[in-house]
């Protein structure tokens, strides 16, 4: 747990101008209050389970694994969701919680359009008036996913400041809460910004790592002896860890955004490219930036890890070395995409694909009798245009 | 004892408001910030506010964030910053000036180092926007130790619990923030800004001073009415923007905006 203030170690806290301290510390207390209030918890878990049909399975990747030769290879189906996506357990959660606050609008960032989606998708379920904002860039290669929030009655603005990728919308969605604090609840789509996000957002997403734990004593019979998943901000990996933290037993790889690799410094890799400590998006966390404490521009294949800082939990983790921060090149994330969906006929998104590159590397230099759970954070249709470019298809 | 509390008691013995510009340190061009500052202290600014380009300011609206960009894009650093002052202070040994900006490009360069090289090229305050008082334990002893204050800000929606707390961190003066939202946003309610400054005298002597939403000599002198100064921003950064391409006509039309708003708030006092 964070300690009282929201810090993780010396990372977290709550760096944000003055006028958002007020409804911050309105969330705080209205998430004190729920956070253990079974009838909350209960609506919760009731959406999950017959809105975004939860559990998710464990499913045995065979082929895959035989192919490898190395350790069995199990895929946690986030993609099987609701919407498609890890993203809807945080804004079901989030989304009840604006419900409970009486706020009659929402506004979100996004990246890769998942958190998007998730987020209006519950704003329509809800009745609620909702705005995404969208680098201007993520915008042009995301298409489907702006269509789809466009049909669920979400407005997406595209951001044209800054590397008009998921930083910038984050930014402009914060100037948006600062001006529109009164009536407008802000759901984050990753565990970082100010506390408590950092933490009420690993507590919504932690239901993945609950369900993987219980699913391998059940299909494995034990504890898998490793869990992959990509980091972006890092929420789906942060709700698969969480709940083994304590399993010293179990080795923990999160896996970055390698671009065209950590020595061409054009890439989304803070933890793993040994980036600075700093400031950003209300929280103290690795940051990649310049020696005058500009944030670096991020490059990514995938738009949903395009981004130069990452969750403060994850910051300590990797200080206190629980948790091993690798990244997977760009080649390397299209290689693993390819090989599932050829495979197992299933499609990962992007963003997955990195887990899975990780696991391509790890998986070979196991036993067999050794199981890898990967986090298959979301479905990649909203990639295939990505995906579709680079092979020259053109619609 | 420090320039701004200098100042203000200069001030209050004349029975005048303080004028406080800010500009962005480094726009359009590293080369001219100087110049503008003599210019404005010239127009009749008591402090100068300079804006530390950060590539990220959520704080602020698009004027400020364009500023930001042009000064990053033509270079400008920290180093140059500190530099600026020092150039400054050559020939003006007087006016205040305080550093505002965002909290990473101090972390980066860390606290020690930042706080002994404003000390030493002459700043007086530093207002870091993204750094409320509870995260301050350890860069504002590091502040005062050098002499330099602390700015704090305080908004619409600060409970008076939190207000008491800032007020209790803060030196120099207190920032109020006229407005919900972003720097260069809506014009403000001079009323309202009334209403939420009456209590806030009751907990602190730091003088107030009014920031957001004021745009001309009449806004001005509404605030100066009820605040002990009032902050400018992006009106002035809207005529650097604007004749960005002929940076030599940039002082006279700032002096021009200045001199409004100077003369406006002077009318008051006579």
């Amino acid at each position: 747990m964070p300690d009282a203030r929201g810090h993780f170690g010396p990372y977290g806290g709550r760096f944000v101008s003055e006028t958002l301290s007020f409804a911050l510390e309105e969330l705080e207390k209205t998430y004190q209050s729920l956070r253990d209030d079974p009838d909350f918890q209960a609506e919760f878990d009731y959406d999950l389970a017959h809105y975004v049909g939860r559990p998710s399975p464990l499913y045995h990747a065979e082929r895959w694994s035989r192919v490898l030769g190395g350790a069995q290879i199990w895929l946690k189906r986030e993609d099987l969701n609701h919407t498609g996506a890890h993203k809807v357990n945080n804004t079901i959660g989030q989304a009840l919680l604006a419900k409970k606050s009486g706020k009659p609008r929402v506004i979100a960032e996004t990246g890769a359009g998942q958190h998007g989606v998730a987020t209006a998708t519950v704003a329509a379920r809800l009745g609620l008036e909702c705005d995404v904002y969208m680098g201007a860039a993520d915008v042009e290669r995301q298409k489907l996913n702006v269509y789809r929030m466009h049909l669920l009655g979400a407005r997406v603005i595209p951001v044209e400041s800054g590397t008009r990728t998921l930083k910038d919308a984050m930014n402009e969605a914060l100037r948006d809460w600062v001006t529109n604090v009164d009536d407008t609840f802000y759901i984050i789509g990753t565990v970082a910004g100010p506390h408590p996000y950092p933490l009420l957002v690993r507590d919504f997403n932690a239901v993945v790592g609950r369900e993987a734990r219980k699913q391998s004593l059940e299909q494995i019979g034990r504890l898998p002896d490793a869990l992959i998943a990509c980091v972006g901000g890092g929420s789906n990996a942060m709700g698969l860890f969480y709940p083994f933290v304590e399993d010293d037993e179990v080795a923990m790889y999160g896996v970055e955004a390698g671009g065209d690799g950590v020595e061409t410094g054009r890439h989304a890799a803070p933890l793993s490219s040994n980036a600075p400590r700093g400031v950003l998006h209300g929280n103290r966390t690795y940051l990649m930036s310049d020696e005058s404490g500009q944030v670096s521009d991020t490059h990514s294949i995938s738009a949903g890890l395009d981004y130069p800082g990452v969750g403060p939990e994850h910051a300590l983790w990797k200080d206190v070395g629980r948790v091993h921060y690798v990244s997977a090149n760009d080649d390397k994330v299209l290689e693993a995409f390819r090989e599932l969906t050829h495979m197992e006929g299933i499609m990962p998104a992007l963003e997955s694909a990195h887990a899975l590159a990780h696991a391509k590397v790890l998986a070979p230099s196991m036993r067999p009798d050794q199981h890898l759970v990967v986090n298959l954070s979301g479905r990649g249709d909203k990639d295939i245009m990505t995906v579709a470019k680079l092979d020259g298809v053109e619609f | 004892m420090n320039r701004i509390d200098q100042r203000f008691t200069e001030l209050k013995s004349q029975g005048r408001k303080a004028l406080i510009p800010y500009i962005t340190a480094g726009d359009p061009a590293p080369a001219h910030t100087v110049g503008f500052m003599h210019a404005l202290v010239e127009a009749g600014a008591d402090i100068i506010e300079l804006g530390v380009p950060f590539s990220d300011p959520m704080a602020d609206g698009p004027v400020i964030q364009k500023a930001c960009e042009r000064a990053l894009k033509n270079g400008t650093t920290l180093a140059h910053l500190f530099d600026m002052v020092r150039e400054f202070r050559q020939a003006d040994a007087t006016t205040p000036v305080v550093l505002m900006g965002y909290l990473n490009p101090v972390e980066r360069i860390g606290y020690e180092a930042f706080a002994d090289k404003a000390q030493e090229a002459g700043v007086d305050g530093v207002l870091t926007v993204d750094m409320p008082p509870e995260e301050a334990d350890e860069f504002g002893p590091i502040l005062k130790e050098r002499g330099l204050a602390s700015i704090f800000l305080v908004a619409p929606t600060t409970s008076n619990t939190r207000a008491a707390t800032i007020c209790a961190h803060g030196e120099g003066y207190l920032y109020y923030v006229s407005l919900k939202g972003v720097t260069g946003a809506a014009t403000l309610n001079a009323a309202d800004v009334a209403k939420r400054l009456a209590p806030l005298r009751d907990i602190t002597s730091l003088p107030l001073c009014v920031g957001f939403g004021i745009r001309d000599g009449a806004t001005a002198a509404e605030v100066a009415k009820v605040a002990d100064g009032v902050i400018v921003g992006s009106a002035l950064v809207n005529r650097i923007a604007e004749n960005a391409d002929t940076p030599e006509t940039i002082p006279g039309q700032l002096t021009a905006v200045l001199a409004e708003m100077r003369h406006a708030m002077d009318a008051l006092s006579s």
